[in-house]
């Protein structure tokens, strides 16, 4: 086999919260943390991991960054962990701050934590979990990347991702309210309405950056004519960037909090807006970190709930759209929860033709923006967006069948394929799924 | 019982000959150590590799037990058999479609290296000359083509250990002494049964080789024997009861 031509010079990215946080760290302290992680709080699943894998790179091909970077062996599954994790494990902790800085590096922004790889393993080995567990590390020695520890940090401070203050939101909301009766005078976005049937939750930068998507889930909900409400507190955010940071602590603050404003309202279900990782935290990981197996309150992720107004005939589609559009499975909704079925229905109802990118499904391909990897910002955007060439060749493929238009019902799947959109000149439109319901939908005249 | 016609033929002629023929030419040194190999070190070696399965496994039962008890309450025994059917069957994952030819050699590995030393007649005698126990055996011949294809198989996980880039990243020397234990015991196995030279080091060395093998699963990753059920089954029930999506 031939040396691949192009060998792409490594630029050094400077994170400063890698940096003064690995200057902080002592001998001592390394090896403490690290053996309190690895001895007290993990427990039998590391041990079957780690004991089980055979080392024979079957999980490779599962990752987009392996794939996207010409197969090199730093960028698999596998090859992360050991680059991380068993060295810890062989050096009993004696590893170090410049090791800590490359683990953290490697743990946060080289891989999304999608799990992609446990469906390739033949062991069901999960090296995102192993993952999460050098980021715990990396969590309590102090060294995580600077932007993601930033909301880490706002959610400590004002439970919610973008800083965004209490009467900021309640603000917002009104704002969107007032805006959206210029196209339905009596609607409303009921705030703190006990005995509601559903409370909506969105992620901070909906208010922050994209309030027109509370607009949109307005007109939904109250032409549907769905008996909801919005909490006016704290809790009213669903996102969760501890859970990537490696903060379980605040993660479950975060979570209790938001399940506790459910159950204050005295709703039935917590619907909630087009997120992935959102999902992932309040389904999987933050209602575990509880103690509840499932979520206390039963959640239901967009997807799902346009297809219940859809199947029940509450939303009615006027014209449905018309450009053919390809569907962008986000990992945190469709492998991690199973709605790529419903997904697509939602999105035959509402669109004209659909063409299918491959792989798809729980197979699709992760857009490298999630697990937090986005979040770490800026110094790592180029790195996210040439660790996804695959994604981009995926993309090239669909359009070429004549997708025009991309939907991705994911946050982070929108703004990472945004970026990859634009740095390999893809060239389509990417909307979210309530964007094109709410253009498609019967609305009163 | 056509085995019992075998057996006793086989007991009269190939097994003992050679037996005997140690003890009356070739010296007290070599049948001692033989005495020795497939007794009381044999013993040592099957008490090592049961107790030792047993030990690894209840120790990571009570690990769970102790840390991490919310593993029972995903396990789902609809999806843990869905998740691991699906992953013992040839060609029925993404994966193994992607790999054919290693699909099919790490499948004919595994089912012969299980296979030929339990039902292979040699080893039969063995059991029935000490426990007064038989079975039915497979024919030398296809227990041959069968040693053939452990060692065959070997030889290919070995090149792909060394030149393929992503299996060479995560390789250590651990992993080249565990495919020599799994493969020793087959190629003096082999060599003993042609018995074109050295017969009797080579039977003592297959003896050897054997029980080292059978002392090395618990106790090294030869423990994925133990463990993959597990965790294959933890991750099917995760896929099949949380996620609701496919792990195959």
């Amino acid at each position: 086999m031939a040396e691949p031509a192009k060998k792409v010079e490594e630029k050094k990215i400077i994170d400063e919260g890698l940096e003064m946080g690995t200057e902080k760290l002592t001998q001592d302290r390394i090896e403490n943390v690290i053996n309190r992680v690895l001895k007290g709080e993990s427990g039998a699943r590391l041990k079957a991991y780690v004991d089980t894998c055979i080392h024979c790179g079957l999980c490779s091909e599962a990752c987009h960054y392996y794939l996207s970077q010409d197969n090199d062996p730093r960028w698999s599954p596998v090859g992360k962990v050991k680059q991380t994790l068993w060295e810890m494990i062989k050096k009993k902790g004696k590893v170090s701050p410049d090791f800590i800085k490359r683990a953290a590096e490697i743990a946060s922004t080289e891989c999304n934590l999608c799990k992609r790889c446990a469906m390739y393993c033949p062991f069901g080995i999960d090296i995102a979990y192993m993952m999460l567990v050098v980021r715990r590390i990396n969590h309590l020695l102090g060294v995580t990347p600077l932007y993601i520890q930033d909301t880490a940090h706002s959610h400590a401070a004002t439970f919610n991702q973008m800083w965004v203050k209490d009467d900021e939101w309640i603000d917002t909301l009104q704002w969107q309210e007032e805006e959206a009766q210029g196209e339905i005078p009596t609607l409303r976005i009921p705030l703190e309405k006990e005995g509601a049937d559903i409370m909506y939750s969105v992620i901070g930068p909906e208010p922050k950056f994209q309030a027109q998507l509370i607009y949109q889930a307005a007109v939904i909900m109250d032409v549907a004519g769905v008996n909801w409400t919005m909490p006016a507190t704290p809790g009213w955010d669903n996102s969760d960037m501890a859970m990537f940071t490696g903060d379980n602590e605040i993660m479950g603050r975060l979570k209790r909090a938001h399940f506790e404003t459910a159950a204050r309202l005295r709703v039935k279900k917590i619907v909630m807006g087009e997120c992935g990782h959102a999902f992932r935290s309040v389904y999987d990981v933050g209602n575990r970190w509880l103690g509840w197996r499932m979520p206390p309150i039963p959640v239901v992720h967009a997807i799902e709930f346009y297809y219940n107004l859809l199947k029940e005939g509450r939303i009615k589609i006027a014209k449905k759209f018309e450009e053919a559009v390809t569907l962008n499975d986000p990992c945190n909704v469709s492998r991690g929860g199973g709605l790529h079925d419903k997904a697509r229905y939602v999105v035959n109802a509402i669109c004209e033709s659909l063409v299918e990118m491959h792989p798809n499904r729980e197979y699709n391909y992760c857009c490298c923006a999630g697990g937090g990897v986005i979040n770490c910002g800026p110094p790592y955007k180029m790195k996210r967006v040439e660790g996804n060439r695959i994604k981009a060749e995926q993309l090239f493929a669909a359009k070429a069948r004549g997708a025009k238009v991309l939907i991705a019902p994911c946050h982070n799947c929108h703004s990472g394929l945004e970026d990859i959109n634009h740095h390999y000149g893809l060239g389509m439109e990417i909307k979210f799924i309530g964007d094109i319901l709410y253009e498609a939908m019967e609305k009163p005249a | 019982m056509i085995h019992f016609k075998r057996l006793n033929d086989l007991l009269s002629r190939k097994y003992w000959a050679p037996v005997s023929a140690v003890k009356e030419h070739k010296g007290e040194a070599m049948n001692t150590l033989y005495n020795f190999v497939s007794g009381p070190l044999a013993w040592v070696a099957f008490i090592i590799f049961f107790v030792g399965c047993l030990y690894r496994l209840i120790r990571i039962l009570v690990l769970v037990h102790k840390k991490e008890k919310y593993i029972y309450t995903y396990m789902s025994w609809k999806y843990s058999f869905r998740s691991i059917l699906h992953w013992v069957i040839p060609f029925a994952t993404v994966n193994w479609r992607k790999h054919p030819v290693l699909t099919i050699v790490t499948f004919a590995f595994h089912i012969c290296l299980i296979i030929t030393p339990i039902f292979l007649l040699s080893h039969i005698i063995l059991w029935d000359e000490s426990w007064s126990v038989s079975w039915w055996s497979l024919p030398d011949s296809l227990v041959q083509a069968m040693t053939l294809i452990v060692i065959g198989s070997c030889i290919f996980f070995l090149i792909r250990r060394l030149i393929s880039p992503e299996v060479q990243y995560v390789t250590f020397a651990s992993d080249y002494i565990i495919l020599a234990i799994v493969a020793a015991p087959f190629v003096t196995g082999f060599m003993s049964y042609y018995q074109w030279f050295g017969y009797q080091v080579f039977t003592i060395l297959h003896i050897l080789s054997g029980e080292i093998m059978l002392i090395a699963i618990p106790f090294t990753r030869l423990s994925h024997m133990l463990f993959s059920p597990l965790t294959r089954a933890y991750m099917g029930s995760e896929f099949g009861g949380v996620r609701h999506a496919r792990d195959w």
